[in-house]
C-alpha cells in the first residue's frame, strides 16, 4: 500500500461494543485511531434503558423502594436509601437514630463490597487475572457480613421509607467486628499489591489523566471528581443519616503519593484510601449505636395512608460508592409519585471519558474507562427517534425541553 | 453434532447483558472466582461468543439490545445452551410493565436451562451449569 492511501485512510475508525468483553455493561464506543493513538471518541449508552422511573410513577412509594434496589445490583442501598430520603422529606417523617446509624454502616459495607470489586475489575482490566481472583475472594467477606445483615447478597432490600426493615442484634456485633479486623489487616496488603507494583504503576500513572478543571467543568462526581483534586464528598458537604455525627472528610490523593495528579493510579489511591476510610466509620457506628426503634411506623398501610396525604417535592443526595446520587420526588396526594427522577453517579462522570480517552493508546482503553467505575444500567436513558433514525439534540434543544418540563410541573 | 468427550469437562460460558441490573452480572464473576471455584469442573468465562459453548443471559432483554442477542446467539458456535440467569429474565421480574423491552428472553432465545432469583446465588448458578452439562449427555446419549 502506498504512503498516500494511508494518509487517506487514516484517522481510521475503531468500533468497539455494544456487546465486549472489557465491561460487562453494554455500550458502544466509536474511536477515530491514528496508529496506536486515539484522536477522538465518542459513545452510545442508552442499551439497558428499562423505563423505571416511569414504573414507578405507577406504584406506591413502598413498591418503589424494591424498584430502586434493581435500578443497579452493586449500589442498591444507595438508590433506595436516596429515594426514601425525598419520600421521608416530603412526608415530614423523622427516621428514629438507629434506623439511621443502621443504614450507615449498611452504606459502608456496600462501599467496601463495591470498591474492593472495582480493584479486582481494574486488575482484570490491565491483564493481571491473578489479582482479579484475590481481590474478590477477599470481597466474599464483606458480602458475608451484608449477608447476614440484610439476608441477601445483592438487592438487599433493607431500606423501607421510614426507617430500616432488619435490626442489627448483640450477635451479630461480634461478627462485624471481625469483618473490620479482617479488612483492616488487609489494608497493608492490599495498598502493596496495588501501588507498589511496578506493572500498576506503569499502566496506571499518567494515564487518563482528567485535570482539576476538566473535572470541575465536566460536573465529575465521586471518587472520579476526587482523584482530580476537587474536595467533595456528600457526606462531608451535606450530611444524611448518621454521617452528621462522624467524622468524614473527602478522601484525595495525599502528598505522599505526589498529590493529585488526576490519573488512573490517583483513582485506585482514592478508592483504597476509601476503603479505610469505610472501616473507619462503622467502627464510629458501631462505638455510637443508639438504642430504640428502627422503623417509624410498623404497619404499611398506615404508613401508605401518611404517603398518601404528601404534598410537596424533595431531594434525596446520598454519596454512593461512585459518586453522588440524587433522587428527585414529587407527590401530590395520590398512590404513586407525580415525578421520580433519578440522577445516577455513572451519569455526571460519563463525560470524562472523553478527555481522558483522548491521546492514549487503544491497549490502555480498557483500564481508563473502568477507571470511573462506569454504571450503564443505573445512568442509561431513552435516545430520541425522529424519523427512524436517533436524532442530535444540541444544547438549545436540551434547554428548551428542561424549560418545558419545570413549565409543565409548575403546573400541575 | 456429535459430542467429544473432552465437551463434557470443559464448557466454556459466554456471559450476555440485555439489560440487567448488574446484579446477575457480579453474582456471575463472583461464581467464577476463588470461593467457587468452578473451572474445576471446566466451567469457564471467555470473552467471545465464538468460543463459548454456554450462554449466559442475563437481563430482561430491552428493545435495543433484542436483534443484538440474536446475532450474539448466531456467533455461538453449535451445539450450544442457554442459561437464563435472573428472574427478570423469565419473567420480566420487577420490570414486568416495562415499555421498553422485547423479552423475556424466551420470547428471543430458546432458553434450556432457567436459574431464578434477583439475583440468583452463585451456588444456584453452579448448579444451573451442571444441570446444562446433564442436558448435553442427554443429548450426546440420544445421538
Amino acid at each position: 500500500m502506498n504512503t498516500e492511501t494511508t494518509k487517506k485512510s487514516t484517522p481510521y475508525t475503531v468500533p468497539i461494543g455494544p456487546v465486549h468483553p472489557a465491561l460487562k455493561e453494554p455500550v458502544m464506543f466509536t474511536f477515530q485511531m491514528e496508529g496506536e493513538i486515539v484522536k477522538s471518541v465518542d459513545f452510545a449508552p442508552g442499551n439497558t434503558h428499562r423505563g423505571i422511573e416511569w414504573m414507578g410513577m405507577r406504584r406506591n412509594p413502598v413498591q418503589i423502594v424494591h424498584l430502586t434496589d434493581r435500578i443497579c445490583g452493586i449500589c442498591g442501598i444507595v438508590h433506595s436509601l436516596s429515594f426514601a430520603r425525598a419520600v421521608e422529606q416530603i412526608a415530614e417523617i423523622e427516621v428514629p437514630p438507629r434506623a439511621d446509624y443502621i443504614r450507615t454502616i449498611l452504606h459502608e459495607l456496600e462501599r467496601m463490597q463495591s470498591h474492593i470489586l472495582w480493584a479486582g475489575v481494574a486488575a482484570h482490566e490491565l491483564g493481571f487475572d491473578s489479582l482479579l481472583y484475590l481481590s474478590w475472594r477477599v470481597r466474599e467477606q464483606s458480602m458475608d457480613l451484608i449477608e447476614n445483615l440484610t439476608g441477601n447478597r445483592v438487592n438487599y432490600g433493607i431500606v423501607q421509607v421510614g426507617g430500616v426493615r432488619r435490626d442489627i442484634s448483640d450477635e451479630q456485633l461480634p461478627i462485624i467486628e471481625q469483618g473490620l479486623s479482617y479488612y483492616r489487616g488487609l489494608l497493608d496488603q492490599m495498598k502493596t499489591v496495588f501501588l507498589d507494583d511496578s506493572t500498576i504503576r506503569m499502566r496506571c500513572r499518567d494515564h487518563g489523566l482528567l485535570s482539576y478543571r476538566d473535572a470541575q467543568l465536566l460536573c465529575a462526581i465521586g471518587p472520579t471528581a476526587r482523584a482530580s483534586g476537587v474536595a467533595m464528598d456528600v457526606r462531608h458537604d451535606y450530611p444524611y443519616c448518621a454521617y452528621g455525627d462522624l467524622n468524614v472528610h473527602p478522601v484525595i490523593p495525599p502528598q505522599e503519593f505526589g498529590g493529585p495528579h488526576g490519573d488512573v493510579y490517583d483513582r485506585i489511591i482514592v478508592r483504597l484510601l476509601e476503603l479505610a476510610q469505610s472501616i473507619d466509620i462503622i467502627q464510629q457506628c458501631l462505638d455510637n449505636m443508639p438504642a430504640g426503634e428502627i422503623l417509624w411506623e410498623k404497619k404499611i398501610p398506615k404508613l401508605l395512608s401518611v404517603l398518601k396525604k404528601a404534598h410537596g417535592e424533595a431531594i434525596g443526595r446520598v454519596e454512593a460508592p461512585r459518586g453522588e446520587c440524587m433522587h428527585y420526588v414529587r407527590m401530590d396526594g395520590n398512590d404513586a409519585p407525580a415525578t421520580w427522577k433519578v440522577k445516577a453517579s455513572s451519569y455526571s462522570n460519563l463525560m470524562s471519558w472523553i478527555p481522558m480517552l483522548k491521546g492514549e493508546q487503544l491497549a490502555d482503553v480498557p483500564i481508563i474507562v473502568a477507571s470511573i467505575d462506569p454504571c450503564m444500567s443505573c445512568t442509561d436513558r431513552v435516545t430520541v427517534i425522529q424519523n427512524g433514525s436517533a436524532a442530535d439534540l444540541t444544547k438549545e434543544d436540551l434547554t428548551r425541553l428542561s424549560r418545558d418540563k419545570t413549565r409543565r410541573l409548575s403546573q400541575c | 453434532m456429535k459430542l467429544t468427550k473432552s465437551f463434557n469437562r470443559s464448557l466454556w460460558v459466554f456471559h450476555l447483558n440485555t439489560g440487567s441490573c448488574n446484579g446477575c452480572e457480579i453474582e456471575i464473576v463472583a461464581t467464577i472466582c476463588p470461593r467457587y471455584d468452578p473451572e474445576r469442573f471446566g466451567i469457564k468465562l471467555v470473552g467471545s461468543p465464538k468460543h463459548a459453548d454456554v450462554l449466559l443471559v442475563t437481563g430482561p432483554v430491552t428493545k435495543k439490545m433484542a436483534a443484538k442477542v440474536r446475532r450474539v446467539y448466531e456467533q455461538v458456535p453449535d451445539p450450544k445452551l442457554v442459561m437464563c440467569i435472573g428472574t427478570c429474565g423469565q419473567s420480566g421480574g420487577v420490570f414486568y410493565d416495562s415499555y421498553n423491552l422485547d423479552g423475556p428472553i424466551d420470547q428471543v432465545l430458546p432458553v434450556d436451562v432457567y436459574v431464578p432469583g434477583c439475583p440468583p446465588r452463585p451456588e444456584a448458578i453452579v448448579y444451573g451449569v451442571v444441570k446444562a452439562l446433564e442436558k448435553l449427555e442427554r443429548l450426546e446419549a440420544a445421538q
